[in-house]
């Protein structure tokens, strides 16, 4: 049966224990590293010495942090909070596309990296009509046009663009 | 008056007026798009406005921070899905008015009321301004490292129930902070010896990470909404009238909004909660409330759009900002130089009150293009979740590469947008880590510097202003102590109402072993014997 105090709890219980734990156990791992990590200078001031912050911050984080534990009204992981880990892994799958984006980008050039990444994700997402799959292709040629060749980002040029005759590299670089 | 027409010079520009446009109806489109909300779009668009000048650049993130919560009240009030989160308190009186075939009324009513909270927080303000350009020089170093502390504080106890872990999560930001080289004694804090973090942890990484990037994970993993629009009949300009028939909720509910804004880390949620509540108890039909009443919508919407002008406050007049959108603005200062701060008041006055009439011209265009573009833009709502994913992962590649063009920033991003991931699965707040972050910066430097002229812990507050402050931060201290107590006696009242002994075996044998073990255990089982020996006897 629910109790009172697990009611009471602001948010769902899935995960909550398991990011708590995490949590106090990185905060706590950086606090023992901190005379490794951060100096002590003579001849200065208590309030200035360049330890100061980084002690508060993370004496903070464990204090709070392992307060915040101890007063969670569970005790036990279940399989619920193994479920909500997994569900954060799911995540990860899109850090992968995010990251195969940056490092594409610089290779092969911001137009066409995003004129594939775009649709194929779409793609990927389950919108496979091709009125979406237009959609998406007209987004990422307004996002490059709108950021790239209106607002000048700094993006710079891909190196197959390197390999293009001459004004259509330097257009190239500079618009797409 | 001359300040006035100096400010007017500032704003005649052809890029200010594109941005104005481009920031009412962006913010607008953004506003009513559920799920990407005004942190997404300022993430994203920061680094491109640190090309642009100060003023264009802060107009157009003013612009979308002013305006998108006229266009958070669409999806609020024919969806009942919130377009931004403070248009929550939208759906209370919106919906049931869309329900019973009001849809008109009460998007009309909206913008009127909103459009009324923004313009007259802008006047206020630009009437106070000559105030705070007096009170702003009073704050020296301890007074802003007090007012930033405060700040901190207010933010995390506003967290009701979560305050541990918001203070927590503070820190967190605090101690991002303060990684990389140190730039007094030049020494290197949690580096690890990696060149990377030798710089230290941007901020606009993190900000894109927790807000931006995390919300494409939240949008790329949950399912599309089905959505049935209402269609839309009547006039878009009786709510101007009806609005004029509430001046009194009207006006109290903008103030509320002024003053709540004004204070560092209260915000939108509270005004509309003060608002709403007293727009309530002083009505004549209260049980209307949350069933469609006008006033409710007046008090919601009133309040929220007054809050933007007034947090432009703290980070005008002392450099503090009070949360995540105006903390993004300052980084904005910051690549150009301009320290905002109580100089800005003192010396840039008209670029002050340029901002003000920046985002009161900025009403009056949003009202405009609702009024007349309302029946095309509730289209947007119909964009399905994940395919908002995808774009919003498109577009934080454009704000995180082009600070530096660094892959690490981007895996750095990355990570932070799983960890606002993980928060918001978890319905933790992210705002902490960033306030932690740029006001640990500033109290780092403005604690150093005042230490540096104090001999004794009194001396710290022996002037008005940080004297002030120093009451006030015992002061929320001690009430969030008191309200933690009554939450505490609270619970225990209604655990004991509720509680019953375990009905499990085991937890039955392990009480009967203590019942034999321990003393108090013996003394009442020989009690107890007495008094059966003593009533066997009678018979």
């Amino acid at each position: 049966m629910t109790t009172e105090r697990e009611r009471r709890f602001p948010g769902p219980r899935r995960g909550q224990l398991i990011f708590a734990l995490a949590f106090v156990a990185l905060a706590a791992l950086l606090l023992v590293l901190i005379g490794d990590q951060t100096a002590w200078v003579k001849k200065t001031k208590f309030f200035a010495q360049p330890r100061f912050w980084p002690a508060v911050a993370l004496g903070g984080m464990v204090l709070m942090g392992g307060l915040h534990l101890y007063r969670m009204p569970w005790r036990r992981v279940t399989r619920f909070d193994l479920n909500e880990t997994r569900r954060w892994g799911q995540a990860l799958e899109y850090v992968l596309w995010f990251m195969a984006y940056v490092l594409l980008v610089p290779i092969i050039g911001y137009l066409p990296v995003t004129l594939v990444f775009v649709p194929l994700l779409t793609w990927r997402m389950g919108y496979r009509s091709p009125r979406m799959i237009w959609i998406s292709i007209g987004f990422a040629i307004a996002v490059v046009l709108v950021f790239k060749g209106l607002l000048s980002v700094r993006i710079p040029g891909a190196l197959l663009y390197e390999y293009l005759p001459g004004p259509l590299r330097s257009f190239a670089i500079l618009y797409l | 008056m001359d300040l006035i027409l100096s400010a007017i010079e500032i704003l005649m520009r052809w890029d200010v007026a594109l941005a104005l446009l481009a920031g009412s109806v962006g913010g607008v489109l953004i506003g009513a798009i559920p799920g990407v909300g005004p942190a997404v779009a300022i993430a994203i668009l920061l680094p491109a406005t640190f090309s642009m000048d100060p003023i264009v650049g802060l107009t157009v993130l003013l612009g979308i921070y002013g305006s998108s919560m006229y266009g958070g009240a669409i999806p609020a009030i024919l969806i009942n899905t919130p377009g931004t989160a403070v248009n929550a308190l939208t759906t209370y009186d919106g919906y049931p008015m869309t329900a019973r075939g009001e849809p008109r009324r009460a998007l009309s009513l909206a913008y009127s009321a909103s459009f009324f909270g923004g313009v007259f927080s802008v006047i206020c303000l630009i009437l106070f301004a000559p105030v705070l350009a007096k009170v702003a020089p009073m704050f020296g170093s301890r007074e802003i490292f007090l007012a930033a502390l405060l700040g901190l504080l207010l933010v995390v106890v506003a967290h009701r129930g979560q305050a541990l872990i918001a203070g927590a999560l503070a820190c967190f930001g605090i101690f991002l902070n303060t990684i990389g080289m140190e730039p007094v004694k030049y020494t290197q804090r949690y580096t690890f010896g990696q060149d990377f973090l030798g710089g230290g942890i941007n901020l606009i990484v993190v900000v894109l990470g927790l807000f931006a990037i995390s919300q494409a994970f939240v949008l790329l993993t949950d399912e599309d909404e089905k959505i049935r629009l209402t269609r839309l009949r009547g006039g878009m300009f009786q709510g101007l009238r009806e609005l004029s028939r509430h001046p009194r909720v009207a006006s109290v509910s903008a103030g509320f909004g002024v003053l709540m804004g004004m204070i560092p880390g209260v915000g939108e949620f509270t005004a509309q909660f003060m608002s709403y509540t007293y727009a309530q108890k002083t009505s004549k039909r209260p049980q209307d409330f949350g069933r469609g009443s006008s006033e409710g919508l007046i008090a919601a919407e009133t309040a929220n759009n007054a809050v933007p002008a007034a947090a432009m406050v703290p980070l005008l007049a002392l450099g503090i900002p009070g949360e995540a959108l105006t903390a993004m603005m300052l980084s904005v200062f910051y690549v150009h130089n301009v320290v905002p701060g109580p100089g800005l008041f003192q010396n840039d006055m008209d670029f002050v009150v340029a901002l003000y009439l920046a985002l009161l011209i900025l009403n009056v265009l949003v009202l405009i293009f609702l009024l007349f573009a309302t029946r095309s833009l509730i289209q947007v709502v119909r964009i399905p979740n994940r395919f908002l994913g995808v774009c919003i992962l498109t577009l934080s590649f454009v704000g995180v590469y082009s600070l530096r063009n660094s892959a690490t920033d981007c895996v750095m991003a990355a990570g932070f947008g799983l960890v606002g991931y993980i928060l918001k699965r978890l319905s933790l707040p992210a705002v902490p880590i960033i306030l932690g972050m740029v006001l640990g910066g500033i109290m780092e430097v403005k604690l150093r510097a005042a230490m540096a002229r104090v001999k004794t812990p009194f001396d710290f507050i022996d002037r008005p202003v940080a004297f002030i402050l120093f009451s006030i931060i015992i002061l929320v201290l001690a009430m969030h102590l008191l309200r933690v107590l009554r939450d505490r006696k609270e619970l225990k009242e209604a655990e004991w109402q509720t509680k019953t002994s375990s009905m499990s075996f085991g937890g039955l044998m392990w009480r009967r072993k203590n019942s034999f073990l321990k003393d108090r255990g013996k003394q009442v089982r020989a009690r107890h014997a007495k008094l059966l020996r003593r009533l066997t006897d009678l018979f």
